[in-house]
């Protein structure tokens, strides 16, 4: 016999909103670096747009997390679900915000011509986006071991981070003129690496919610 | 080692075992709570835990160790037992007599009597943080008080024979929310001084108030585990189930 029917069916609603609301972020996040590639200002605009429908999902999830802890009283593996809901949004949330923070430079940098062909920046992208993809299929079917080499991804990252900053800043040295690109390129490197930390820390408490272990990655 | 230690404890009602070989050390001054569905044996449990089930003709098996005694063995005085394991029932049941002759009860049959007498009963209505509510009418007869005063009123009651450990059975079903949350901050303030074993269909109130949850299912013992890891994690799938109300 199941009791609570509706109950679970509001959980399984949560979690369908949160797969949504991350499925988006990722695809804010895709976006901001295809529109960086090909100088792209609507997709840009698009974005800033899209963020606003993001932080929409992000008061609905947390309210309807909200009734569910009030008049529900969750348990075990429940409360851990809707704990884990209620953080990671914040995580898929600053992932849109950084999304957008890149589709700005976008509109800021106009045409001028980057100072170098970009490679380690969508390098960068692919991983992370891999990362948050990896987080939304764990999410949706408990498998967890897809999320083991996380801390190894993240390092990819940081390693893609610190080359792409080298580089910039040698070409600042020795081309001054251009600071203006290099720098927003500096901080479209910067963010992405920011995502992957927002990656890791969705991937700890996605392992939370199945296991009830506290584990973090980084 | 807990102070008190059960050992393949079973009780059968005629040739119907109601609780199967139960194995627990609970420890002293902490709060153990006992959870699962109705007639799964809580009741039992704990009444197995002062040897009140032998009333109702019950056949107990197996050990229950208190501080190392096992209190089935033939030498164990009931009435001493009972007096250090007190227990307060699920309806309040003072007796139809004053408030103060309801404490002075049980000091009343050993012996106590005067000053002494009235000590025990202030000390026990504060105790039992009902003091403040009735002081200045000891003498009214206690099914005058409210639901939640009488369930206090019992609680003192059970305190002024100086029990160590004390039973309840589902103590604040038949009392408001006010009254429970009044209940619930007097046990904590209890296990300061006593250890507490509870009864509860209420799971929120047993993640609230206790140290330890055991969790039953049909007569057995399925997961006793600290309180916040039975309610964050419970390792247990049946557990689980039970406490994310997916059966009951
Ligand atoms: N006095 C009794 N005589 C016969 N059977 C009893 C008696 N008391 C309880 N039982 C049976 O023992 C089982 C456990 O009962 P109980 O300990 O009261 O469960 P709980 O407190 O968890 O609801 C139930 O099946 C119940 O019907
Ligand atoms: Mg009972």
């Amino acid at each position: 016999m199941t009791l609570r029917k509706e109950y679970i069916e509001e959980l399984e609603g949560l979690k369908g909103e949160v797969l949504k609301m991350g499925e988006l972020a990722k695809e804010s996040a895709k976006n901001a670096i295809t529109a960086l590639a090909n100088r792209d200002a609507e997709l840009a605009s698009k974005i800033l747009k899209g963020n606003a429908i993001i932080d929409e999902l992000e008061f609905d999830i947390e309210n309807r997390c909200m009734r569910l802890l009030a008049l529900q009283q969750p348990m075990a593996s429940d409360l851990r679900t809707i704990g884990t809901c209620m953080k990671i949004i914040t995580d898929f949330d600053r992932i849109s915000d950084l999304a957008g923070d890149i589709a700005e430079i976008v509109l800021r940098m106009g045409d001028e011509p980057h100072v170098k062909p970009l490679i380690d920046i969508p390098r960068m992208s692919e991983i992370s986006q891999g990362m948050i993809a990896d987080c939304l299929k764990a999410f949706a079917t408990g498998d967890i071991k897809i999320l083991e080499d996380f801390s190894a991804r993240d390092d990819m990252i940081d390693a893609l981070f610190d080359q792409v900053r080298r580089e910039l800043i040698t070409i600042t040295i020795e081309r001054p003129r251009c600071i203006a690109n290099a720098g927003h390129l500096l901080f479209v490197a910067l963010h992405l690496e920011r995502i992957g930390d927002h990656a890791c820390n969705i991937a700890s408490r996605i392992i939370y919610m199945i296991t009830g272990e506290k584990r973090k990655l980084e | 080692m807990g102070l008190i230690e059960t050992e393949d404890l079973s009780v059968l009602y005629g040739d119907v075992p109601a609780i199967k070989r139960v194995n627990i050390e609970i420890e002293a001054n902490k709060i153990t709570a006992v959870i699962g569905p109705s007639g799964c044996g809580k009741t039992t449990f704990l009444r197995a835990l002062n040897r009140m089930n032998e009333l109702n003709g019950a056949r107990t098996d197996g050990k229950v160790l208190i501080d190392g005694e096992n209190i089935y063995n033939g030498n164990t005085d009931v009435n001493m037992l009972r007096r250090r394991v007190g227990m307060v029932f699920q309806q309040p049941n003072p007796f139809p007599m004053s408030i103060f002759d309801n404490v002075a009860y049980g000091p009343r049959i050993h012996g106590i009597r005067n000053n002494k007498l009235k000590r025990i009963v202030e000390e026990s209505l504060r105790k039992a943080a009902l003091w403040e509510e009735v002081h200045d009418r000891l003498d009214s007869s206690a099914l005058m008080l409210s639901g939640g005063q009488q369930q206090r009123l019992c609680i003192a009651r059970a305190l002024a024979v100086n029990p160590e450990i004390i039973l309840f059975d589902e103590p604040c079903s038949a009392l408001d929310p006010i009254s429970t949350a009044r209940i619930e901050a007097l046990l904590r303030e209890l296990k300061k001084d006593y250890t507490i074993v509870i009864v509860t269909h209420n799971m929120q109130q047993a993640a609230r108030v206790s140290d330890y949850t055991a969790f039953f299912l049909m007569g057995e013992l399925i997961e006793f585990d600290e309180t916040t890891r039975i309610f964050e994690r419970p390792k247990d799938k049946r557990t689980e189930d039970y406490i994310t109300g997916r059966f009951g």
